[in-house]
């Protein structure tokens, strides 16, 4: 069980390479580091209702993640540059999020590991 | 380590995708149709009474193929998760339904 | 030909005559279901928001617990996903997006709009927010932080937006007309 403060790390798992699936846990956030915000209950595992398989409850969670962070590793030739929007604008840092601005996304307990 | 643009990404998982960021979003109100009403109403019943579950359209709303997954509208989309569950489930078969789709 | 292939507005139709034959669904329970489904709006966040303005109790209730706070309002919740309220305030600004489905908190805010179900909100919601908003005329004051909320599971989010000024004194019914659909979303904020 997760704390409140808790760092985690969401982890770096692909399993869409692997054959039909259904997760909740968006691509962006894989190897993402965060902290809990909140437990927010127990609910059944998606990954198995959504193929009508026996599903366990497992513990939901509200997770924080620097937003400008989660852009500004990207690659450089996927700089994004946006001409068709009234004006022609570079989303610098790759994102228009400014410094402190944070994403907050439920995420199931076996996404994620919790750091030291 | 493998930053995550660099991998293969299932098409309905759009947070951040690149091909986006520089499409406008339409803003203005479209009323809903008759159709979606229909449908939305569809999958309401369908939850309800226990033979599909909302985990169970999403699945099959995924599993779509991308070029009809951005061509489609939402409930269209819906209706196809709905029959491909509703085969899937053994509530109709796939004869039963082309049977029904020919005799229109 | 792959049948899922079919027209929609067929397949939907094929559907239809297939379930009500083997007593699955009938079209009374359609009628019934659409008719009960086009009830909720945003009105009925609306008038939840008025309500918080106005009775701190009730602010509180939100806050903590916004499915009850919604039956407090007679809002059916049974059997849906819970509500999630998240406060904008002084200093935080919030904006709600599924970047996997449209997940929506349809119960006090009904079917959701277009734009919400699109590609490009989806998308942009996440990386270029501050863009995506500006696109509604949206701008935050300086150093205002962005809570970006991605709805990916069970539970379902509304933004309770700050009382305008040069409201005050107003009753919870004017406070409910000024607020509109995107001010709960967060890609708006109320304005008089």
């Amino acid at each position: 069980m997760l704390a409140e403060g808790d760092r985690v790390r969401v982890k770096l798992d692909w399993p869409e390479t692997r054959g039909p699936c259904h997760i909740r846990t968006p691509h962006y956030l894989r190897g993402r580091e965060g902290v809990v915000e909140r437990r927010l209950g127990s609910f059944r595992n998606p990954e198995d209702l959504a193929f009508a398989r026996p599903a366990e409850e497992r513990d939901l969670y509200h997770v924080r993640f620097d937003l400008p962070a989660i852009w500004q590793e990207a690659d450089a030739s996927e700089i994004v540059v946006c001409e068709l929007i009234e004006q022609t604008y570079l989303l610098e840092d790759e994102t228009s999020a400014g410094a402190g601005d944070v994403i907050v996304v439920e995420l199931f307990e076996h996404w994620l590991e919790k750091l030291a | 380590m493998d930053l995550p643009e660099d991998q293969p990404r299932a098409h309905h998982d759009l947070g951040g995708v690149s091909k986006f960021m520089c499409e406008p979003v339409d803003t203005s109100r479209h009323a809903l149709t008759e159709f979606d009403r229909t449908v939305d109403a569809l999958r309401g019943l369908l939850g309800a009474k226990a033979v599909m579950s909302v985990d169970e359209l999403r699945r099959g709303i995924e599993a779509i193929p991308e070029a009809d997954y951005h061509r489609l509208s939402y409930y269209q989309r819906w209706i196809r998760s709905i029959a491909d569950n509703l085969m899937v489930h053994g509530v109709l078969t796939e004869a039963e339904l082309r049977a029904a789709l020919e005799a229109k | 030909m792959n049948v899922l292939e079919a027209d929609s507005e067929k397949l939907l139709e094929a559907v239809l005559g297939l379930l009500k034959g083997k007593g699955v669904v009938t079209p009374e329970e359609i009628t019934a279901r659409i008719a009960s489904t086009d009830s909720a709006s945003p009105a009925q966040g609306a008038r939840m928001v008025a309500r918080a303005w106005t009775d701190p109790e009730y602010r509180a209730l939100m806050l903590r617990d916004g499915t009850v706070a919604a039956e407090a309002m007679d809002i059916p919740m049974r059997g849906l996903p819970p509500l999630g309220v998240l406060e904008n305030t002084d200093e935080v600004h919030n904006l709600v997006v599924c970047t996997l489905c449209s997940c929506y908190p349809r119960a006090v805010l009904g079917y959701p709009p277009f734009w919400f179900k699109s590609a490009a909100y989806r998308a942009r919601a996440v990386r270029d927010p501050r863009g995506l908003i500006a696109e509604w005329g949206t701008t935050l004051p300086e150093g205002m932080q962005l809570r970006v909320v991605d709805s990916t599971a069970d539970y379902r989010w509304m933004v309770l937006p700050r009382r305008p000024h040069g409201t005050e004194g107003w009753s919870v019914e004017q406070l409910a007309a000024i607020v509109r659909e995107g001010d709960m979303i967060g890609v708006t904020i109320p304005s008089v």
